[in-house]
């Protein structure tokens, strides 16, 4: 279990210290967190880091995982896609599928605490069950910036209860009467996804995964899903084909609630028509180190997302030293700070030519990736999480 | 040599920034002018000062966030030049900052035939700080000790004595330079800490500044 002690070296002493401080107010508050997985996806990773650093700064913090049928599962997917602006069909049917898990696993679930942080829209509904004391705070990890208007309207119903809400970035905030803060998630650079791997280790991961060394390689890693554009990058990775003879990867992590990744992953598969530099990995939601040894062996890292809810694997890669391309949409503008540590790119045309420029001018490639790493440093790791959060117990919930 | 302590120590604080959407946004100069005249003055202190608390180790292209929207993101840059000459410690308030950056952005508008807009960039999304001040337990009664804490603590711990000190809790100096000023040998280590302008750097620099100007005021009271 990580300790806060165990980031010196990492992070500077003076913030640890401060860390400790921040937690004295809120020892001993019961913290409930509660999202739909414990596997696989940004929010389950965040968790699973999180959680034993505040119980280490003396807060009682607990996770709880709702559960649910195929057809809830599908009817938050659909959410998903909807909240993040693609056109979905829910039918009444879907709606009623969604109250009543929500209801079944309100029952299950023991949620009396100071503070319930609800996590995304899955369990959302779960605040029409509040307990009469706790704050609750909905925490949403999607880019709802342009919400298919009905879903948002039927989920604003249980948002609005709450007694505040976290965004990723200012540009999902919504008209509420709640109070919004904006937290950035983060990495941890202790986990097994982030933490140093020497050659040998990293080599041997490699050899495993059957992915030679001799050419540069390009790599995604992202859940196989539209939104995250894995035909855009066969396709840029075809124009740069022209010019240097790369090999592109894209390592796919399942989620236990994402039933439409294996129709991306056979259209994918279509794309790729059988080309030996094309290396599709579907990996296990716990294979951690192989995608930490995939980021390392990378030359260039892409993330080219067309929706985001902030691209998490664009601040593991930084923290690794490499040049991010990602798509200029969510987080990834902000952790993107173009032509210093990464580039955005906006089209298929956009990211071959800035993977070009890059392989041609190595020396860019390192100063880029140096100030990358920096950059996650400073902004993007798990103690500034922990930070916000022990900040957000302070304040109560946020509500004023 | 005998080391000579102050009479009341230094106790160093530290803050944290939990930061607030208002779920207002500007697209264009006249909104934002609108907007301002609107928000909480902690939107104001938000996108003005505690910037710098979002940028402990590098300094912006523009001190603060309405200088750089206008000339990043609208790529005004003659409205970003304007508002970042602006020096918050020249208001005795945050109510009289706003209006300085009202006329500054109505003058500007008055001089355009079009009202510059975002057109590639992103609107302005209006925040508002919540700092929660945390004391650190550490305290200083002789320059050395106040040297050593200082060069090791939360870089938060320069923004609270310095942006948070004068602005939001109206000290008329920032505390270093009070804590200075009570001792007479360190009045020009005082007066040299005075002098620095913090809307020009970042807290990590500060931070560097200080400890360079203790070292040689602790160098010269040795007689080095």
């Amino acid at each position: 279990m990580s300790r806060l002690d165990d980031y010196r070296g990492v992070v500077p002493q003076g913030t640890l210290d401060f860390l400790k401080l921040l937690a004295e107010k809120v020892q001993g508050k019961k913290f409930i967190n509660v999202n739909s997985t414990r596997l696989g996806g940004g929010v389950a990773e965040i968790l699973r880091s999180l959680l034993p650093l505040l119980q280490d700064v003396g807060v009682d913090a607990r996770w709880e995982v709702i559960m649910g049928n195929e057809e809830f599962f599908n009817t938050t997917k659909a959410f998903h896609n909807a909240l993040q602006g693609q056109e979905q069909r829910i039918s009444p049917g879907m709606l009623q599928t969604y109250l009543e898990v929500n209801q079944e696993n309100a029952k299950r679930l023991s949620l009396d605490a100071d503070y319930v942080l609800i996590h995304d829209p899955q369990p959302a509904a779960l605040i029409a069950s509040r307990p009469p004391k706790g704050k609750w705070i909905w925490r949403c990890h999607i880019d709802i910036s342009r919400p298919q208007w009905k879903v948002w309207n039927f989920l604003r119903q249980f948002v609005v209860k709450y007694d505040s809400a976290i965004f990723s970035l200012p540009r999902f905030a919504q008209r509420l009467p709640i109070p919004q803060f904006l937290i950035y998630p983060s990495i941890d650079p202790l986990s097994d996804k982030n933490r140093d791997l020497s050659s040998a280790e990293q080599a041997q991961i490699l050899a495993r995964l059957n992915i030679p060394l001799g050419k540069p390689i390009l790599l995604q890693v992202s859940r196989f899903d539209r939104f995250k554009d894995p035909l855009g990058v066969i396709r840029a990775y075809r124009l740069v084909k022209k010019h240097h003879d790369v090999q592109l990867v894209l390592a796919g992590g399942g989620a236990t609630d994402d039933p439409e990744g294996e129709i991306v992953l056979g259209e994918i598969r279509e794309e790729a028509r059988n080309d030996p530099d094309i290396h599709i990995l579907l990996l296990p939601p716990d294979a951690h180190l192989e995608i930490n040894a995939l980021q390392r062996a990378a030359t260039i890292v892409l993330q080219k997302s067309l929706r985001e809810g902030f691209g998490l694997t664009v601040a593991e890669a930084m923290w690794k030293g490499k040049p991010v391309l990602g798509g200029f949409t969510g987080g990834i503008t902000v952790q993107l700070v173009y032509g210093v540590t990464g580039f955005t790119v906006n089209s298929v045309e956009g990211t071959a030519f800035r993977i070009h420029y890059l392989l041609d001018n190595p020396e860019v490639m390192a100063k880029m990736g140096g100030d990358a790493r920096e950059y996650v440093r400073q902004n993007f790791l798990i103690t500034r999480h922990l930070g916000d959060w022990l900040a957000l117990l302070n304040f109560g919930g946020g509500k004023n | 040599m005998t080391v000579k302590e102050a009479e009341y120590p230094f106790l160093f604080v530290g803050c944290w920034e939990l930061r607030e959407m208002l779920g207002r946004s500007a697209r264009d100069e006249q909104q934002l002018l609108e907007m301002i005249e609107e928000v909480p003055l902690d939107s104001i202190y938000y996108h003005i000062h505690s910037y710098f608390l979002r940028h402990k180790y590098i300094a912006g292209p523009y001190p603060n966030d309405f200088a750089t929207w206008a000339a990043i993101q609208v790529r005004d840059r003659v409205l970003g030049e304007k508002l970042s000459v602006l020096n918050p410690y020249d208001f005795e308030n945050l109510e009289s900052l706003r209006a300085e950056i009202v006329t500054i952005i109505d003058e500007h508008l008055s001089e355009l035939q079009v009202i510059p807009r975002v057109v590639y960039g992103e609107p302005f999304y209006f925040m508002q700080s919540r700092i929660i001040a945390v004391p650190t337990g550490l305290e200083a009664r002789t320059l050395k000790e106040f040297r050593d804490i200082l060069s090791r603590v939360d870089v938060s711990v320069i923004y609270y004595h310095t942006f948070e000190a004068i602005l939001r809790l109206r000290r008329k100096k920032g505390d270093f330079t009070r804590w200075m000023e009570e001792q007479p040998r360190f009045l020009k280590l005082a007066e040299g800490i005075q002098k620095l302008d913090p809307y020009m750097t970042s807290l990590e620099s500060i931070r560097q500044r200080i400890v360079r100007l203790c070292d040689e005021a602790l160098e010269k009271e040795a007689g080095v």
